[in-house]
């Protein structure tokens, strides 16, 4: 007789609920864009050269900070920045 | 015609339950027709329900309900029940109890004056987990997953993506309800929520990755404290497991549960070979992957790693000094677990120093580079002092704040020589912090942990990694049985 083995799920089973993207930007002129700064060193030296280039575009450019590299964006920053913002950069430099 | 034994409640009256396959029920087959047929006793037979004979009063036990229910160990069991309570049972056969039970005389008397039992298939070991989870009203939370016959377990798991690449122990309902025996916790209690995704994860949930890992129930009370510990703020478990940096959780057992579990604070205790080390720390990295979704590759973005990574857990052996829960606030007594962020171990060798004050300088020659020589106060280290190099110092009649004292005056670090582009290398401190001494770990940042094998001068360094509140802290927890 064949047997079939049962095992219990050691996962969370968890499912993420579909999200909408956010509409796209339709280009960098006219759109103000986030520069979201990890905290880790010569970040900022990356982001001002894309903070030179976007705003040569067009863009308004605002600039934010974590905290901490080693922890995600408190939920406080990421509302303000999805409320002040049409697009984000994150980004990351060492 | 023997009917169902559906019902498991107590008869008044005198119930046996037999065997067929026991040789003491066979004894006395012949006595018990004699029984049922004039009405004395209810039989209920758990593997033959034609044995000792076809009748009314033979009742099949094969589900083994009424054996459960009535916790009967042995058979045959004889149990005398008064106004719907048990009174007194008998097991096996002894010609003088049974007539005093029965209030019969010369019961059988070509039979021998006694013989004992066998045991009752309700504890035989291969069946007592079904019939738990059967009647015992154990539920799961968790889905089943069928694995079709056709399938080699091993490799279906491996393929759901559930292992660490080392083969798992399959999660049946049997294995997580015995492992499930090892807490006193309910298994829908949460015991954390775990990074990256942040998902909740029951004891049910911890059970089943233990299960996977190889862990003995007993182990359950530690995989679980050691992910309440890992599970905070102050530990950071997200960033610890989304740094590029190769380190990982490292787990410290101290207390007397050390030695009641068989774990090893000896010869190679930062190796393998020891069921409890082996098994605590890669039952929480399976939880951290399966529950929390932390997989390498995916949200583990480490550049290197470190074996360690697949669970690193050791005892701290009993030593003269102050151990290291105790230094976070427990006493000797408690049984903690104590949480580090921390690199592989490399090993501190002294094999000629004699005194005291010679170790201790050697020791912060070797810790000084930890992580990196320009590295100052940013990261904590733990130093494993084995027994041969610890006696070095309590000998000499230090104590542990002696030696912490020693080794931060030692480990002052001259800042000219770690700043940026100094001795040719671009890395390093800002030149601003240039002529300055600056001390290379922060108070309470150099661990010490006795362990290691009698003999041996070596020590190790494990390193760890950004401290304070922009890191990792070290947690303690204590482990509740």
């Amino acid at each position: 007789m064949n047997q079939t083995l049962s095992v219990l799920d050691p996962t969370s089973e968890d499912r993420s609920p579909e999200i909408q993207l956010s509409e796209r930007i339709k280009g960098i002129e006219g759109s103000t864009i986030g520069l979201l700064d990890i905290s880790k060193p010569r970040g900022d030296v990356f982001l001002n050269q894309l903070e030179k280039r976007l705003t040569e575009h067009g863009a308004t450019v605002l600039r934010f900070m974590k905290p901490t590299f080693t922890k995600p964006a408190p939920v406080d920053l990421r509302y303000e920045i999805s409320s002040k913002c049409d697009a984000v950069i994150e980004a990351l430099a060492d | 015609m023997a009917k169902h034994a559906d019902g498991y409640e107590l008869k008044d009256g005198i119930s046996v339950v037999v065997n067929s396959e026991c040789p003491t029920c066979q004894l006395t087959s012949d006595l018990l027709v004699e029984l049922g047929t004039n009405g004395h006793v209810e039989i209920f037979s758990q593997d033959d329900p034609s044995f000792p004979t076809s009748a009314e009063w033979v009742h099949d036990d094969s589900e083994l309900s009424f054996s459960w229910h009535n916790d009967v160990e042995a058979v045959p069991t004889l149990i005398r029940v008064v106004n719907g309570k048990e009174v007194e049972r008998l097991a096996g056969w002894n010609r003088k109890e049974w007539e005093r039970l029965l209030e019969m005389e010369n019961l059988a008397p070509d039979l021998i004056d006694h013989k004992p039992g066998c045991g009752s298939l309700s504890v035989s070991p291969d069946r007592v987990d079904e019939l738990e989870i059967k009647f015992g009203g154990r539920t799961f939370i968790s889905r089943q997953v069928a694995i079709a016959s056709l399938e080699d377990e091993m490799e279906a798991m491996h393929d759901r993506g559930w292992s660490d690449g080392l083969p798992v122990v399959p999660p049946t309902e049997a294995r997580v309800n015995r492992m499930l025996a090892g807490t006193s916790r309910n298994s829908d209690d949460i015991v954390a929520i775990i990074p990256p995704n942040l998902a909740e994860c029951s004891v049910e949930k911890v059970a089943i990755n233990a299960v996977m890992a190889g862990c003995l129930p007993e182990y359950l009370p530690v995989v679980i404290a050691c992910l309440e510990a890992i599970c905070t703020d102050e530990f950071n478990m997200h960033g610890v497991l989304a740094t590029t940096m190769g380190v990982g959780p490292i787990f410290i057992v101290s207390g007397p549960i050390t030695e009641r579990l068989g774990m090893n604070s000896g010869i190679n205790v930062l190796g393998h070979g020891n069921r409890a080390n082996s098994t605590i720390g890669r039952a929480v990295q399976l939880v951290l992957k399966n529950v929390g979704g932390g997989a390498p590759g995916g949200i583990d973005r480490a550049t290197l790693g470190h074996m360690g990574k697949q669970g690193f857990c050791f005892a701290e052996a009993p030593s003269p000094w102050e151990n290291l829960a105790e230094g976070f606030g427990f006493s000797s007594e408690q049984n903690t677990v104590t949480a580090f962020t921390g690199e592989g171990p490399r090993i501190l060798v002294d094999q000629k120093s004699r005194n005291p004050e010679s170790l201790a300088r050697s020791l912060a020659d070797g810790l000084r580079s930890t992580i990196s020589t320009r590295m100052v106060l940013g990261m904590d280290a733990m130093l494993v002092i084995s027994p041969e190099h610890l006696s070095r110092f309590t000998d000499a009649g230090w104590s542990r704040s002696q030696f912490i004292e020693k080794m931060t005056e030692l480990l002052m670090v001259d800042t000219d020589e770690i700043i940026e582009g100094a001795g040719g290398i671009e890395d390093g401190i800002p030149s601003a912090f240039g002529g300055n001494q600056l001390p290379k770990f922060r108070p309470g940042g150099l661990l010490v942990v006795h362990a290691g094998g009698p003999a041996g001068l070596f020590s190790a360094i494990i390193g760890g990694w950004l401290n304070g509140a922009k890191g990792s802290d070290p947690v303690t927890k204590e482990i509740t049985l």
